[in-house]
């Protein structure tokens, strides 16, 4: 497309970028808000971080939610990338559309039917409920966003150089491992970090495959802001936009840098 | 490269990792995609008990080939029908879909100039537009709503706004109103709608625009001629992708919205926590997941294409 910005252009831009950001920075400016009442503008304090630290239940929550995100990110990237490599790579014949169907339907699929199946089947097959339940459906959903990351760059990989290590006598695990792992890796990294941002972030599938004694942040978050604004979530929330955003500008960084080379 | 003589010639030797590596996750799938909706189908058509598991019949698998038949005997599509029938839960199917499908030209009208500006935008300033344009997703939803809360509240930023700016006398009652779910879905899915549409603009061919400049046509006819019907592939992914998902959103109008926008999602959510009727919310799913299917399908199918054409 021909270079070049136009004030109409222009417009769209700074609209479009002020929708997006305007309310996440006023709900950051008011995590510093010394004053209770949201409305009112007492000055800045960081008094609801402190209380944060004193929160117990919050950061038990916090850190349940690490801990599946962690887990799930982990397994979907090793289960997302077999599989990408399964769809470029194998000779799948008619299975190739029907593992192509089950692994965009969770994808576009609303998560209240991907949770409540998903719940379905844990009690059909007697399993307890819990951290490892919402772990297995983490797993299910994010795999399928890390085979369509991996899969794209995929596309464009020259299978030539894990040809060439087997015909130099390396086994294919080996030349997988050794060769096309390392290439693709950048992929398998961005992968991870989407199946755990999305892990981090979700309430719904949480919620119906959680149980007792399980309880994530977003489900948390979500029976505290049913009650109303408080600045104490402000500043959790402060604080996962904070998380994410380094960790993705860290990324961003880091894959231009290995780009540069 | 040709793919015979790397795939035909090496199929003995990759055998058992290349098996593994369809296997476990294909395995996977089957298990906790297939299986599961299978199993929802099955309780759809059980009935609604005070027990652990809420639902009769329940398989008794030792129980040989007479409890087999009995248990298939005592399935019933009986709460399809009620399904049907109810005007409840058809106004709530109605209000999603029209929910949907309005919200989702809203976020094309206001993202299609967006993408745009980014696709005309020096390379340079490309990736951090992309960067700023991805970085809200990452975000958590809940939070985006959150946020919304904040300015839309009673006493909220907006109406302050409006109050000291002297356009309105009294503050408005933004929160629990259908244009607070419209405002919160916009806001939530304008990233799945934008990044489709920029890939689609961004690799469009500019000497055909140019050409069209030179042979006189206005620049509002070469936009609806030829850079609008061009970047279909992209309007299309983008529609799908926002559409289908906000049929069954849920966060959204429970904590946006009020009880006259009660939307499939909720009634869902309410069939299974609040009433405890696991039959009946299984119908809603299913019913759900049947409507979606065509826009599901399509969307892979488009999927599948893009990455054949990407090879």
């Amino acid at each position: 497309m021909r270079k070049g910005l136009s004030f109409t252009n222009l417009t769209a831009l700074a609209l479009g970028l002020a929708f997006l950001y305007l309310p996440i920075a006023i709900l950051v400016i008011y995590s510093f808000n010394t004053s209770r009442l949201v409305t009112v503008w007492g000055g800045w304090s960081t008094r609801w971080y402190t209380a944060l630290l004193a929160d117990r239940a919050l950061l038990d929550a916090a850190f349940v939610s690490l801990r599946v995100g962690f887990i799930s990110a982990t397994a979907a990237s090793i289960l997302g990338t077999l599989a990408a490599v399964a769809l470029a790579r194998a000779r799948l014949f008619r299975l190739r559309a029907s593992f192509s169907a089950l692994l965009y339907a969770p994808i576009v699929m609303p998560e209240v039917i991907t949770g409540l199946t998903l719940l379905l089947f844990f009690v059909a097959i007697d399993l307890d409920r819990g951290v490892w339940t919402v772990t297995l459906a983490h797993i299910t959903v994010t795999m399928c966003f890390v085979t369509l990351i991996v899969q794209a760059r995929l596309a464009s990989f020259d299978w030539s150089l894990e040809d060439a290590a087997m015909d130099l006598g390396a086994p294919p695990s080996r030349a997988f491992l050794a060769v096309t792992l390392p290439l693709i890796w950048p992929a398998v990294a961005a992968g991870w970090l989407l199946a755990f941002t999305l892990s981090l972030d979700d309430l719904v599938i949480a919620s119906f495959t959680t149980g007792p004694g399980a309880t994530t942040l977003p489900i948390r978050i979500y029976s505290d802001v049913r009650l109303g604004v408080k600045p104490e979530i402000n500043a959790i929330c402060t604080v996962m936009i904070a998380t994410v955003a380094l960790v993705v500008i860290a990324a961003s960084l880091l894959t231009k840098r290995r780009a540069a080379h | 490269m040709s793919e015979g003589a790397t795939q035909g010639g090496r199929g003995m030797r990759r055998s058992w990792t290349l098996r593994l590596a369809i296997l476990l996750p294909f395995a996977w799938l089957v298990l906790f995609v297939l299986l599961p909706t299978l199993i929802a189908f099955k309780i759809s058509l059980s009935q609604t008990v005070l027990a652990q598991p809420p639902y009769v019949p329940v398989l008794n698998p030792s129980g040989g080939w007479d409890a087999f038949v009995g248990f298939l005997n005592a399935l019933s599509f009986e709460n399809y029908t009620a399904v049907f029938t109810d005007s409840l839960y058809l106004a709530s199917y109605l209000k999603s879909l029209q929910v949907a499908a309005l919200s989702t030209a809203l976020i094309l009208l206001i993202g299609y100039p967006i993408a745009y500006a980014m696709a005309r935008a020096p390379r340079g300033v490309q990736s951090v537009l992309l960067i700023l344009v991805i970085l809200p997703f990452w975000t958590a939803f809940l939070i985006r709503i959150y946020a919304w809360i904040n300015i839309l509240q009673r006493d909220g930023l907006l109406n302050q706004l409006l109050l000291s700016l002297g356009i309105v006398d009294a503050p408005i009652a933004w929160l629990a109103s259908d244009t607070a779910v419209y405002i919160g879905i916009v806001y939530s899915y304008l990233p799945f709608m934008v990044l489709p549409l920029y890939a689609t603009l961004e690799r469009m061919d500019a000497a055909l625009r140019e050409a069209a400049a030179d042979l006189g046509a206005p620049p509002w006819k070469i936009f609806w001629q030829i850079t609008v019907p061009l970047s279909r592939p992209g309007i299309l992914a983008g529609v799908l992708l926002c559409f289908i998902p906000i049929v069954g959103e849920f966060v959204i109008p429970d904590l946006l919205g009020s009880s006259s926008t009660l939307m499939i999602g909720q009634t869902l959510w309410t069939e299974f926590f609040a009433n405890r009727d696991w039959p009946f919310a299984s119908v809603v799913a299913l019913v759900m997941l049947v409507i979606l299917v065509g826009p599901i399908v399509l969307y892979e199918h488009l999927q599948a294409r893009a990455l054949e054409k990407a090879r």
